[in-house]
């Protein structure tokens, strides 16, 4: 890829910038998602650290031109690293008068927005309740606006090919991409090279497609109303390779690395749900390296069959959204009784019931935490990232093979379809998995039995004994167990020596420490957060230590067992500030357990935190201004 | 990703994979320390009894013999019996053993089910184990009842019925579940009842050799709840002209004298005939094997489930591409493809585009 070919006429001004964010949006029909894809490859293959947010509707395909069918896809680039997709578009491409009407307002006064003139017809800006319009008026008059014909402008540039102009017009949004790649300064033979090979089958749309995508790039080039254009160097990451990944792919790439680790072939059972289906979609096409997948009549099943090809001696998972949990809970209380490795991975989004699908919340912590009836304890860990969530499935397993038992990893839908370069990791460097099987008799009379509840000593874990393990044939369920022997007890001492077994098993699990970062050492008041808000929080704590105040941050990676020094840190400041995308979930658990009086910031409008909103209430507990 | 060729199908045997065992095995092998906790007179003991005496002669190696159960009385059945058993949760039973079967071809996979377990919580899984045909043997004990739970209606109660939970009479109009079974799309639907241990063995022995899913309705007897539910078809002078055995490739004849028949009826169904009445060759002969399924499907309800007329054996036996042979054959085609490609983990993971940010300059020597 060449970086240096892109520059405009002499006269044109290049302007160095640190970050950038870019917002596409336009119609669902409109590619916007496939748009700001192609340009996260482009920074990324250029060397950019990223992250990205992409905000499209529940609906397949809304009806064309409405607020409700709008999509969009936000983009962060910059030549250091950063930790979110940013707050507000430096750029607003809008497709569409619905994509502007739904967006402007993110815009900040004096941002660039580039518009597709084309389509603010009569009729579409009624559609959306334009009373005049915006293009004419002078409601968009603080912004720097470059009005574009892209559809006439696409459809003039594929006449040759002989097009219908409806189909032209299709192609309008690589005409935005190769601008917005022009514009700064990004190659041309990456986006030309995948849509060749993305229309491999059907070479015409690949030539279109190309073509629109030079049109745009030379539209940028050769009119003169784009005066600047910017520069915005490779980002000095941490040595290594990188590539660009979603939390999705990387936690279907971890399901995948850890059956290898494990040396034990991979069942996933599951049942389709917004916004976790993509895991098995993309586990689906790894039979080749031992996944079996399974799209089961309903969630129960699901984990049913996982559980089931766990008892016989794969590592099974099961992947699905909050509503599906509710449907596996009485399986996960099953998984818990069974004592059998299970990996749950839930990319939670908004609820309660449908909630909002392709939207993100993190408010199915306690639900991991609780939702079962008994005294069912299952380990809980989150990615706080797209990449992490690699890492974090490969732990996620490591738990649930070492003790035998089910465990849930909490992903949400910012992580799932966010993005973000992903320092490759050498496959010799990962952990080692193995587990064992029980091949003999245990019982410690010298009777030749066989225990199946019979415990490890150090991880209180029991025997993993597989059907064909000849003389260990025995019986499990969910009815309670004779400690140790395993057969069907209602005894009481025995029930409660069983119920404080399973929970000291789940409490022994080990995790690292919490870190804690406070750069200047200094710091009284501490922001904990999980999951996806580590972003967010991260920039938040940035921007206040930049105003010249101290404020310390520790992620909780591990939410069941909790790292041991929890209470200690959170003892150690004299507030505690956790910031949530539920109703304050993890304060109360943090509240209950350690007494801390932890203040919680919540909001659940389905978006990530916005920096500037969390370095506010930050700049607020550090000045001591947060209510009590 | 193109379709793989799988070389389907190569229809075996239900138990061509597991392995089997020159020992001579005997009912008591495979019978547990556990106690059994049925009530006295509860139907399961015959069933057990003629299960724990039919396992030897599969030849198997017991542990590779598994019994996955739901919940209810009979769901405790794999206590009872000296193999791998899992006592699961109710009606899930056929999706544990769903995952069991895909992933290992090597045991012989066995479901115990309730009316209530398999019909009512579960019926859901049952209906996709047998649509997808999976390698699994599904025994149905069908006590018309609620037994666990202290006796309300089930799914196959009879409208009417009084129970706990129906003080007035039952309103619910209940399941066939051979009808339901062969709707669903099952390859294998056997019945028999539970003191009749010739048939009940003879029904086992073909379920457990049938390749993909086998649906056994188990006609069982619950003297708690449900008494001498199923009397009128084991004693007394009309047992003969209510039940109805069949037999592969005979005409479907029965009675005392062999003096009925099933012939087929003005509507295009099946009906009960005097022989006298019709003549030899009006009655129809039973074909198991037939792919359409229209001529078990009307066996299956020749008279209301007042028991005028209850056919027992095997309904239906066919082959059909299992989905754990398929699941299995795609996981093997794209093992071999990935192993000539050369695929590993690390290739997995870098993927196509990449990057490389080299070490800090000052670094450098
Ligand atoms: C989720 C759930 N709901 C309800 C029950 C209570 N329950 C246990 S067994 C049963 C019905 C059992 O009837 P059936 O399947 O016919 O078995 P039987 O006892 O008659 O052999 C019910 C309702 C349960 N154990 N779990
Ligand atoms: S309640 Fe009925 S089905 Fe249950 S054990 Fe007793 S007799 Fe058998
Ligand atoms: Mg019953």
């Amino acid at each position: 890829m060449s970086t240096d070919t892109a520059v405009g006429p002499p006269s044109r001004e290049v302007r160095q910038t640190h970050r950038v964010v870019i917002r596409f949006a336009g119609d669902s029909g409109d590619g916007m998602q496939l748009t700001g894809d192609r340009f996260t490859s482009e920074a990324a293959a250029f060397g950019n650290d990223l992250a990205t947010l992409p905000n499209f509707p529940a609906e397949i395909r809304a009806p064309a031109g409405t607020l409700p069918g709008v999509s969009s896809f936000q983009l962060h680039f910059a030549d250091y690293d950063i930790l979110t997709p940013g707050d507000r578009p430096d750029v607003l491409v809008a497709m569409n008068p619905a994509a502007l009407k739904a967006n402007i307002k993110d815009l900040p006064h004096g941002g660039m927005l580039i518009v597709n003139t084309d389509e603010f017809t009569k009729r579409n800006l009624a559609k959306v309740g334009y009373e005049s319009n915006p293009l004419e008026d002078d409601s968009l008059e603080p912004y720097t606006t470059h009005h574009v014909a892209m559809a006439t402008l696409t459809r003039g540039a594929l006449e040759p090919t002989g097009m219908s102009k409806k189909d032209a017009e299709r192609a309008k949004n690589m005409f935005a991409l190769g601008l917005l790649s022009w514009m700064y300064h990004r190659g041309t033979e990456g986006t030309e090279q995948f849509l060749r090979e993305k229309f491999a089958k059907k070479p015409e749309l690949a030539e279109a497609n190309i073509l629109a995508f030079r049109a745009g790039w030379n539209y940028g080039e050769t009119t003169e109303s784009f005066a600047v254009t910017y520069e915005v160097a490779p980002a000095r990451l941490a040595e290594g390779t990188y590539r660009q990944i979603t939390g999705n792919l990387a936690l279907a790439y971890g399901v995948v690395a850890a059956g290898q680790q494990s040396k034990l072939p991979v069942f996933l059972g599951t049942y389709p749900i917004t916004p976790a289906s993509d895991v098995l979609h993309e586990l689906s096409k790894h039979k080749g390296m031992g996944v079996t997948t399974f799209q089961a009549e309903d969630e129960i099943a699901g984990i049913g069959a996982a559980l089931g090809a766990s008892f016989g001696g794969a590592l099974g998972v099961t992947s699905t959204s909050g509503p599906g949990v509710a449907l596996k809970s009485e399986t996960i209380g099953l998984a818990v009784a069974l004592e059998l490795p299970l990996l749950i991975l839930d990319v939670q989004r908004g609820g309660p019931s449908t909630g909002l699908p392709t939207k993100t919340e993190q408010a199915d912590l306690l639900q991991a935490m609780y939702g079962r009836n008994g005294e069912a304890p299952v380990p809980i860990i989150a990615p706080q990232s797209p990449a992490d969530c690699f890492d974090a499935a490969l732990d996620a397993v490591r738990m649930a093979l070492t003790y035998r038992t089910p465990v849930f990893l909490l992903s949400d839908g910012a992580i799932a379809n966010g993005s973000e370069p992903w320092a490759i990791p050498d496959v010799a460097d990962l952990p080692d998995l193995t587990t064992t099987f029980a091949t003999e008799p245990n019982a410690p009379d010298g009777s030749g039995e066989f225990w199946p509840y019979l415990r490890d000593a150090d991880t209180l874990a029991r025997p993993w004994a597989i059907p064909g393990t000849a003389g260990l044939e025995h019986r499990i369920g969910g009815l309670e167990k004779a400690d140790g022997r395993g057969t069907i007890s209602y005894d009481p001492d025995n029930h409660d020596r069983m119920v404080r077994l399973r929970q000291a098993k789940i409490e022994g699990i080990e995790v690292p420490d919490l870190t804690v970062d406070d750069p200047d050492g200094d710091a009284d008041v501490l922001v904990i957060g999980w999951g996806s808000s580590f972003g967010p929080i991260g920039a938040a704590c940035r921007r206040v230590r930049a105003a010249g105040m101290s404020v310390a941050q520790a992620h909780l990676r591990h939410l069941n067992p909790m790292p041991s020094n929890l209470g200690d840190v959170l003892r150690s400041y004299r507030r505690v500030v956790v910031p949530e995308m539920n109703l304050g979930q993890l304060s109360m658990l943090l509240r209950a357990k350690f007494l801390v009086d932890a203040h919680s910031y919540t909001k659940v409008a389905g978006l990530p935190f916005q920096a500037e909103e969390l370095a506010g209430v930050l700049t607020d507990a550090v000045k001591g201004d947060l209510p009590a | 990703m193109t379709a793989v060729e799988l070389g389907q199908p190569s229809f075996g045997g239900g138990l061509d994979l597991v392995p089997t065992t020159d020992e001579t095995q005997k009912a008591k092998d495979y019978t547990s320390d556990q106690e059994v906790r049925w009530c006295p007179g509860c139907g399961d003991y015959a069933v057990l009894a003629s299960v724990r005496s039919f396992l030897p002669e599969l030849g198997l190696k017991r542990e590779n013999i598994v019994f996955v159960s739901g919940i209810g009385c009979s769901s405790r059945f794999p206590y009872y019996l000296d193999t791998y058993g899992m006592h699961s949760i109710h009606g899930r039973a056929p999706t544990i053993a769903t995952g069991l079967a895909v992933t290992r071809p090597d045991l012989s996979v066995w479901v115990v089910t309730g009316d209530g377990d398999a019909l009512s919580i579960g019926g859901n899984h049952l209906i996709h184990a047998l649509r997808r045909n999976m390698n699994i043997t599904i025994l149905l004990f069908n006590n018309r009842i609620y037994g666990l739970t202290k006796g309300q209606y089930s799914p196959t109660s009879e409208v009417g019925k009084v129970t706990k939970s129906t003080p007035m009479g039952s309103v619910d109009a209940p399941f066939n579940p051979v009808s339901l079974a062969l709707g669903a799309e099952a390859t294998f639907v056997g019945r028999a009842l539970d003191s009749d241990r010739k048939g009940l063995t003879e029904v086992l022995r073909q379920a457990a050799a049938h390749r993909g899913a086998s649906l056994v309705e188990i006609f069982q007897d619950c003297p708690i709840f449900n008494d001498g539910s199923f009397d009128v078809l084991r004693k007394g002078d009309e047992v003969a002209e209510r039940l109805i055995p069949l037999v592969d490739g005979e005409p479907i004849r029965f009675g005392n004298e062999g003096e009925y028949g099933v012939v087929r009826s003005a509507s295009g169904g099946l009906e009960v005939a005097r022989i006298a009445d019709v003549g030899e060759d009006a009655v129809v002969t039973h074909r198991a094997g037939e792919e359409d399924p229209t001529q078990s499907f009307a066996l299956s309800r020749l008279s209301d489930q007042d028991l005028t007329h209850t056919v027992t054996g095997i309904f239906r036996k066919v082959d059909r591409p299992t989905y754990d042979d398929g699941a299995r054959g795609q996981v093997t085609a794209a093992t071999e493809q990935a192993q000539q490609r050369g695929d590993n983990l690390q290739a997995l993971l870098s993927g196509k585009d990449t990057w490389a940010v080299l070490p800090e300059p000052e670094n450098e020597q």
